[in-house]
């Protein structure tokens, strides 16, 4: 293998005699911890992924080791009021312009999703890959109101918020953000705190945790004496990153390890958290499932309000009781039930068909089960 | 959703704080504006269109070395 490839090929973090290797240190590292088993929760969409895409779900609850998805989809964890402001943004406001990532546009709504939507007269949607390519499109149809709807984590959020900052820099009055910003601690927090879910310990997000740092999890490991890790999104990065739980627990010592160090610093981003910190401010929200959390949304800083699609188009959110009837995805997102317990699941929920976000989107947990035939 | 494949940066424009990158040979543009400084030859991962953090080469080759190891030894 040539340099380049040895720094960025995912060869070796596939390798089936190293991911062979790696169970059996987790089987053994498992005993070593005590207990009939331990279960670990997952907090990010595309660990989640990984994890059925290359069977470890399976394999590793053969070893006594239990996965359970977290609240790491931002497309699923989004509650459906601020999908449904978008869907009458576009349906409702002639001349609009709604740009969102592919997977938002597909999630259903008591008024359908926003791909099914009949647009207003001059208005339509916009699939967009990057926040910049709707900044684009504002400076390019200035006789179009343009709204990027934006979610997402700590990893996302600082590109729109500089996207939006940008639009008011370069005075492109035509440009706004429908926010659902979301910061990864919070939900963790209340996670441990409702008791309702056991978990053993956490594998922490790769590319959030590259903004906000280990640090970010310590009260996890000093409150709550929940061991965890940060993983990269390759079958041998979850692995070892399972193998450092299960050492925590042996030790009785848990902490923050990091096993992703090799796009994860000690200190995160600053450079990313700085652009939050100028531009965003906390706020409570409302996450899907879990209800309002204290400081689990950011909002755009008051001088940065021209550029909050909110205020600007008089927007009503906040509200709770739009969830479809019969989708689970809140108990999912919890921890509390498994994709498959869901009545719905597989029969009136498919990926072609989807009831719920989390069959909609690439990081849901109910997507990752049935595209790879995961068994409950 | 998260690519955690580094692409390799091509090509900067200080002004702009942007530039080129190739992700497995297709050639992307990326803001970089959310790291303190970015040279061509390096990797970052990239996300949204924008790159977020750099691979760092010494400890992806730690991470590789462990590896290595623990499929030598089992
Ligand atoms: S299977 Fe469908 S309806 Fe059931 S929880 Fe998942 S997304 Fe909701």
């Amino acid at each position: 293998m040539n340099k380049k490839g040895a720094a960025a090929g995912p060869g070796p973090y596939r390798d089936k005699k190293t991911i062979a290797a790696l169970l059996r240190v987790v089987e053994e590292r498992r005993r070593a911890a005590g207990g009939p088993s331990c279960r670990i929760m997952e907090v990010c969409g595309t660990h989640t992924m990984t994890i059925h895409r290359y069977g470890l779900k399976k394999m590793l609850q053969d070893v006594g080791v239990g996965l359970v998805a977290g609240p790491g989809c931002p497309v699923c964890i989004t509650p459906n009021d601020i999908h449904e402001a978008a869907i009458r943004l576009v349906t409702e406001r002639e001349n609009l312009l709604l740009a969102a990532f592919g997977d938002m546009t597909r999630v259903p709504t008591k008024i359908g999703s926003l791909q099914k939507s009949a647009a207003a007269r001059g208005s339509r949607i916009q699939i967009v890959y990057s926040p910049a390519e709707s900044l684009e499109s504002a400076r390019r149809n200035p006789d179009k109101e343009v709204v990027f709807f934006g979610a997402g984590f700590e990893t996302t959020v600082p590109a729109i918020a500089l996207t939006a900052a940008k639009a008011l820099e370069d005075g492109i009055v035509n440009y706004s953000v429908l926010s659902a910003f979301w910061v990864i601690p919070p939900p963790l927090r209340a996670i441990l705190e409702s008791g309702r879910s056991r978990i053993d310990g956490f594998l922490y997000p790769g590319h959030v945790s590259a903004i906000i740092g280990p640090q970010a999890y310590d009260f996890v490991a000093e409150e709550f004496r929940r061991p965890g890790a940060i993983a990269g999104f390759e079958p041998a990065d979850i692995l070892l990153a399972i193998i450092s739980i299960l050492e925590q627990i042996a030790a009785g010592r848990p902490r923050v390890a990091n096993e992703y160090t090799r796009v994860v610093s000690p200190d995160g981003n600053p450079t990313a958290r700085a652009v939050l910190d100028r531009i965003l401010e906390p706020k409570d929200a409302v996450w899907r499932g879990l209800g309002r959390i204290s400081k689990s949304g950011l909002a755009f800083r008051p001088a940065f309000a021209a550029a909050d699609a909110e205020k600007k188009f008089g927007l009503k959110l906040g509200s709770t009781d739009t969830e479809l009837p019969g989708c689970r995805c809140g108990d999912v997102l919890k921890g509390l039930i498994e994709p498959p317990q869901c009545r719905l699941y597989g029969r009136v929920c498919t990926p072609e068909k989807p009831h719920g976000p989390c069959m909609v989107s690439f990081e849901g947990s109910c997507l990752a089960f049935h595209k790879y035939g995961t068994p409950s | 959703m998260c690519l955690g494949i580094p692409s390799k940066i091509v090509s900067v424009d200080e002004i702009h704080q942007t530039g080129q990158a190739d992700h497995l040979g297709t050639r992307v543009m990326v803001n970089l504006a959310l790291l303190d400084e970015a040279r061509v030859g390096e990797w970052v991962i990239i996300h949204a269109g924008f790159a977020i953090s750099k691979l760092n080469d010494q400890e992806a080759k730690e991470t590789l070395d462990l590896l290595r190891q623990i499929a030598a030894h089992e």
